[in-house]
C-alpha cells in the first residue's frame, strides 16, 4: 500500500490530460488515491444516476426530448456532468468541470467492482451504462465526436467513393439521414451487421452481404456496440480478480452493500415503533404490503413456520413498518408454536435471531430492511422457500395467476408481464401498485418494499402520521453512521481513512 | 390420392418399418455434426420426442449416430424435434449446476404458418390448405430466401415442408448458428412487415424512403400478385373482400374507386384503376403515399412467427419427421422446383412404405446391385437402407438434402484445413 511519491505526480500530470473530454471510455482506470469517504459518495451518486436511467428508460423513448431533459437534470443535481462544453471556469458553486469527469471515472470503476459479481448485476450494469453513455454521446457536437473517436483509437472501415458511388441510390434509399445531395460528402462505415442490431432491426440502414452501411450520423451506434462489448469483457476479467476484493475487509462489505444498494431511505430508523397492532397484520398484507411480502405472510400463516431467508426477509420488513421487538417476538412465537416449534424450542431456537434483527444479540448491529435490489438480486429462493420477488422468482404462469386472484384487470396483468419480461421487476411492481390503488401514475419511483407499504399508506389514508414520523435521513448504507456528505463529524472520520483505497486500480490491472 | 389412404391409427405399425429402413440416418447425422469442426456439437444437441398420447420427452441426446438410431429404432417417435446445442450433454442436464446448463448455438430459424394468413385468404381457414393458398408459402419462400441470401450474406439455408400447412426455414451457416438472441430477434424484425393483430385493419404501413429490402421483396410479390390474389383469391370480385381492400385506402380515394368500380367489373382492371388513383396521389401529395404497396404486402407478404426465430434455445419439428396428422413426410423443398412443390404430392408414411412392399423393377435390381458394388466396403445394413428408400417416393427428397450437405460440407473442408493448418504452425 506504499506508492512512492513518483507515480503521485504521474498521476497528477496524466489526469489533467485524461479529463481534458467530456466523455470517457474508461479504458484505464484510475491510478490517484482517493478516500473511503469520496468512493463511497462516488459510487452512491453513480448508483442513483442508473437508477434514474433505468427508470426513464421505461417510460420514455430512448432519444425523446423529454427522456434527455430529465436525465440532464438528474445528472445535474448529482454533480455528473450534463453538458459537453469544455468550460472549466470555476463555477460559483459546486465542482468544477475537471471534478465531475474525476468523479465520472472513479464512480464508473467502482461500480465495475461492485456489479461485476453474477450475471444478473452485470447485465443490470451493462445496460445502464450503455445507456447514459448514448445520452452523453449523442450530446457532445461533431467535433467533439470525431475527437472521440480519435482519442480513443476508434476506427471503423469507410467505404470507397467508387463503392459509395455504385450504391448510391441503395444508401439515399436506406436511410433519413441521407439524401442524395448529403451522401456525397459523408463518410459511411461498413460494419458486420451484428455490431448494429439496432439499426438492422429498424431497417435504418443498408444491409448487403452480412455488412451494413452506416452513415456517419448513425455512428453512436458502432460505438455503443463497441462500449457494450468492451464493458463486458472488462466485467468478466474484474470478477476474476474479485478474490484479492473479497480479502480486503474495508473493501468487500462496502462493495457487497453497493451492490444491493438501493438509493433512498434505508427504513431502519424506528420512529414508528408500536403504531401498528398486530391485529392489523392480516388486513396490511392485503392492503398495502408489497407481493414479495405478502407470498411470505401467506405462507408463514399457512405452514406456520419460514425458513431462514423468508425469516430475515420479512422480519425485518416488519420492523421497518413498525413492529417493536416484543411485538415481533410475540408474532413470531404465537405462529410458530402452532407448527411443529413448541414455546420452548421457539425461544432457545428463534428468539435469538429476531432480538438479532431488533441488534439486541450479537454485534448488535442493527439489521436494515432489505432494499428491492437485495429481494431481487441476493439469496434466491430455492425448494421450500417463499422468500424473493413474485416478480422475478415466480414463474410468469404463476405470477399471472396469483395475480388474478389479486383481481388485477387483464389488460393490467399483460402490462405488468410485459414489465418482467423486460426484467424491469420494480417497476413490474409499481405498476400492480398503481392498478391496486387505483392511481394513474405513482408518484414515486420504488426501490424498497418498506417505502411500497408507505406510499400504500399514504394513498389509502391510513398512514399520514406514519409518513411525517418517517422523514429519514437519504442514508446510503446500514453501517456508516455518518451523513456521506461534509458533515462535520464526517470530515475527522475521514481522515481515519483516508487513502484506504489507493490501489483502486490494482483490482483492475489485468483487465 | 394415396395420402388419403393415411390413418393415424396405424401409426404404430408402421413407424417401425420407417425408422428401420427409410430414414435417412447417415445425412441426418452429417448435417447435424457439421463435420465435427466444433467438438461435441452433436453429442450435446437436443433432440425431443412426441410419443404415443402425446408424450412429450425433452432434453434427450446421443453420443453417436448408432445411438441415435438405436433409440430412434426403440421408442418410434410421432413427431421429432431438434433443440439448441447446450453446454452440457442435454440428457444430463439434471445434474450440472443449476445456471450452468445453457444454450449456446443453434441454426437461426424460421417458422411460417398458413393459419397465419387467415385474413388473406378466402379458399381455406386455419390448418387447411389447397393449391390456391399455396402460393403463399412460395411467395414466403423467394422473399426470404433472397433476403437472408442478399442482405445478411447467408449461404446454407435448408427450406422444409412442414408435413401439414406451412415451411420451415433451417439457417444452417456457422455465422447464423452463433447469433445471439439480440441478433435473431433484430434479423426477424428486419423481415417483418406485417403488424398488427385481428383488431388491426392496415397492417403494413410504408414511409419515404422505402427501404431498398422492402423494394426487394415487392418485385418478387409484384410477381405473384395479379394471379395470387386478383384470380385465386378474387380480391377485386366479391363485395365484402372489395371493401376490405378498399378499407386500406385513404378515404377520398375509397369514393372514387367505390363508383369507378360500379362500371368495372373486371378484377384486372379493377387493381389498374387502383393503381391509378395511387399514381396521381404520389404525383401531389408529398407525404409517402404507397397504399398500393401496402395492400400488395398485406396480402402477400411472408407472417413470420418471431418468436420461433428469436429464442436460442426453440424446439422446431426436425426434417423428416413424421406429421402425426396428416401422416407426411417433413421434406426438404427444392428450390430449383419451387414453382412446381406440390405438397399434396408429398408422400405420406403408408405410401413409402407400402412402395417398399412392391416387388422390384428389373431396372431397379440393376440399380441396387451398382450400389451395392460401390458401397461394398459398407456394412451391409447401411447399404440396404440407402437401397430401400431409393425404391420410394422419398428418394428424390433424400437427394436434395444430399445436395445440401455436399455444397455445405465444402464449407466445413476449408475449416478443417484452416484448422489442421494452425497445428502444423506449432
Ligand atoms: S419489487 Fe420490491 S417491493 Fe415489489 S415485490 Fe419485488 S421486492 Fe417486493
Ligand atoms: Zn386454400
Amino acid at each position: 500500500m506504499q506508492f512512492s511519491s513518483r507515480r503521485k505526480k504521474f498521476t497528477t500530470n496524466s489526469q489533467t490530460e485524461l479529463y481534458s473530454h467530456p466523455l470517457l471510455f474508461y479504458v484505464q482506470p484510475p491510478l490517484e488515491n482517493i478516500s473511503l469517504m469520496e468512493f463511497e459518495t462516488f459510487a452512491v451518486e453513480r448508483l442513483k444516476l442508473l437508477k434514474t436511467i433505468e427508470n426513464l428508460g421505461v417510460s420514455y423513448v430512448k432519444v425523446s426530448d423529454q427522456y434527455i431533459k430529465k436525465l440532464e437534470a438528474e445528472s445535474k443535481a448529482l454533480n455528473f456532468l450534463y453538458r459537453p462544453e469544455a468550460d472549466d471556469r470555476k463555477p460559483q458553486s459546486g465542482p468544477t468541470e475537471q471534478e465531475k469527469r474525476r468523479k465520472d471515472h472513479i464512480s464508473h470503476f467502482i461500480l465495475r467492482l461492485a456489479y461485476c459479481q453474477t450475471e444478473d448485476l452485470r447485465r443490470w450494469f451493462i445496460q445502464q451504462e450503455v445507456d447514459l453513455f448514448r445520452y452523453r454521446f449523442n450530446a457532445l457536437y461533431p467535433k467533439q465526436k470525431l475527437e472521440f473517436l480519435h482519442r480513443n483509437n476508434l476506427q471503423y472501415d469507410t467505404i470507397s467513393v467508387e463503392e459509395k458511388k455504385a450504391l448510391h441510390d441503395k444508401l439515399v434509399n436506406s436511410s433519413y439521414a441521407v439524401s442524395g445531395i448529403t451522401v456525397e460528402d459523408q463518410d459511411f462505415y461498413k460494419v458486420p451487421f451484428q455490431d448494429a442490431l439496432d439499426l438492422v432491426r429498424s431497417r435504418k440502414v443498408y444491409l448487403k452481404a452480412g455488412y451494413v452501411y452506416i452513415p456517419h450520423q448513425e455512428i453512436v451506434t458502432i460505438v455503443l456496440n463497441d462500449f457494450r462489448t468492451r464493458l463486458s469483457k472488462a466485467l468478466a476479467l474484474t470478477a476474476r480478480s474479485l478474490p484479492a476484493v473479497h480479502s480486503d475487509e474495508r473493501l468487500q462489505p462496502l462493495l457487497n452493500h453497493l451492490s444491493h444498494a438501493y438509493v433512498g431511505q434505508d427504513y431502519s430508523i424506528q420512529k414508528n415503533v408500536g403504531k401498528i397492532s398486530l391485529e392489523q397484520i392480516d388486513s396490511l398484507s392485503g392492503k398495502s404490503f408489497p407481493l414479495c411480502m405478502r407470498q411470505v405472510h401467506q405462507s408463514l400463516r399457512e405452514n406456520h413456520h419460514l425458513r431462514h431467508g423468508g425469516r430475515m426477509q420479512y422480519g425485518l420488513f416488519l420492523k421497518g413498518i413498525g413492529l417493536s421487538l416484543e411485538q415481533a417476538l410475540q408474532f413470531w412465537r404465537s405462529e410458530f408454536i402452532k407448527g411443529k416449534v413448541d414455546a420452548d424450542k421457539f425461544d432457545k431456537a428463534y428468539a435469538y435471531s429476531v432480538r438479532h434483527m431488533f441488534g439486541k444479540e450479537g454485534k448488535r448491529t442493527d439489521y436494515t430492511p432489505y432494499s428491492c435490489m437485495k429481494v431481487i438480486l441476493s439469496n434466491a429462493p430455492s425448494q421450500g422457500d417463499h422468500h424473493g420477488c413474485p416478480f422475478r422468482h415466480s414463474d410468469p404462469e404463476l405470477l399471472k395467476q396469483k395475480l388474478q386472484v389479486y383481481k388485477v384487470s387483464p389488460s393490467g396483468i399483460i402490462q405488468i408481464l410485459e414489465l418482467v419480461k423486460g426484467m424491469h421487476y420494480q417497476l413490474a411492481c409499481q405498476k400492480y401498485f398503481e392498478l391496486t390503488h387505483n392511481v394513474e401514475e405513482a408518484s414515486f419511483s420504488l426501490n424498497h418494499p418498506n417505502q411500497y407499504f408507505i406510499e400504500s399508506q399514504k394513498v389509502l389514508g391510513g398512514g399520514r402520521d406514519i409518513k411525517r414520523e418517517t422523514d429519514a435521513p437519504q442514508k446510503p448504507q446500514e453501517n456508516s453512521t455518518k451523513a456521506p456528505i461534509a458533515a462535520p463529524e464526517a470530515a475527522a472520520n475521514t481522515q481515519d481513512v483516508a487513502e484506504m483505497t489507493e490501489e483502486l486500480d490494482s483490482f483492475f490491472q489485468d483487465a | 390420392m394415396p395420402a388419403s389412404d393415411y390413418d393415424s391409427a396405424c401409426l404404430p405399425d408402421i413407424l417401425p418399418l420407417y425408422y428401420r429402413r427409410l430414414f435417412p440416418f447417415s445425412q441426418y447425422y452429417r448435417w447435424l455434426n457439421y463435420g465435427g469442426v466444433q467438438k461435441n456439437y452433436f453429442q450435446n444437441r437436443e433432440f425431443s420426442f412426441t410419443l404415443k398420447d402425446d408424450i412429450y420427452v425433452r432434453y434427450q441426446s446421443f453420443t453417436t449416430q448408432n445411438e441415435l438410431e438405436k433409440e430412434m429404432q426403440k421408442i418410434n417417435p410421432y413427431k421429432i424435434d431438434i433443440g439448441a446445442i447446450y453446454s452440457h450433454r442435454p440428457n444430463q442436464h439434471n445434474t450440472v449446476k443449476s445456471g450452468t446448463f445453457q444454450a449456446l448455438e443453434k441454426e437461426l430459424v424460421f417458422d411460417i404458418d398458413m393459419t397465419d394468413y387467415d385474413d388473406v385468404r378466402s379458399c381455406c381457414s386455419a390448418a387447411e390448405i389447397c393449391p390456391k393458398c399455396w402460393t403463399l408459402m412460395t411467395i414466403a419462400i423467394r422473399v426470404l430466401d433472397r433476403a437472408l441470401r442478399d442482405d445478411f450474406g447467408f449461404q446454407h439455408l435448408l427450406w422444409v415442408y412442414s408435413g401439414r400447412r406451412g415451411v420451415h426455414c433451417w439457417v444452417c451457416d456457422e455465422a447464423a448458428r452463433k447469433l445471439s438472441v439480440a441478433a435473431r430477434s433484430a434479423v426477424a424484425e428486419y423481415l417483418s412487415l406485417v403488424k398488427g393483430g385481428d383488431e388491426t385493419m392496415k397492417k403494413v404501413v410504408l414511409s419515404d424512403p422505402i427501404h431498398p429490402f422492402i423494394r426487394e421483396s415487392l418485385v418478387l410479390v409484384e410477381r405473384y400478385f395479379p394471379l395470387y390474389a386478383l384470380q385465386d383469391q378474387d380480391i377485386l370480385g366479391r363485395k365484402e373482400s372489395v371493401d376490405k381492400v378498399l378499407a386500406l385506402t385513404p378515404e377520398d380515394v375509397r369514393k372514387q374507386l367505390q363508383q369507378d368500380f360500379q362500371n368495372e367489373k373486371k378484377p384486372e382492371n379493377r387493381w389498374n384503376l387502383l393503381k391509378d388513383q395511387a399514381k396521381r396521389k404520389q404525383g401531389t401529395s408529398k407525404k409517402g403515399q404507397h397504399f398500393e404497396k401496402e395492400i400488395m404486402l398485406q396480402y402477400c407478404y411472408p407472417r413470420l412467427d418471431v418468436n420461433v426465430s428469436k429464442g436460442v434455445n426453440h424446439l422446431l419439428k426436425s426434417p423428416f419427421s413424421v406429421h402425426p396428422k396428416t401422416g407426411r413426410i417433413s421434406v426438404p423443398i427444392d428450390l430449383k422446383e419451387l414453382e412446381t412443390f406440390d405438397p399434396f404430392a408429398v408422400p405420406t408414411i403408408s405410401m413409402i412404405c407400402e412402395e417398399l412392399d412392391r416387388p422390384r423393377t428389373v431396372e431397379e435390381e440393376e440399380k441396387s446391385e451398382e450400389t451395392n458394388d460401390k458401397e461394398n466396403e459398407k456394412d451391409a445394413a447401411e447399404s440396404r437402407k440407402i437401397r430401400d428408400y431409393k425404391r420410394t417416393s422419398l428418394a428424390k427428397y433424400v437427394k436434395c438434402f444430399d445436395q445440401f450437405l455436399d455444397v455445405m460440407s465444402r464449407s466445413w473442408k476449408g475449416e478443417l484445413l484452416k484448422k489442421s493448418d494452425l497445428q502444423k504452425d506449432f
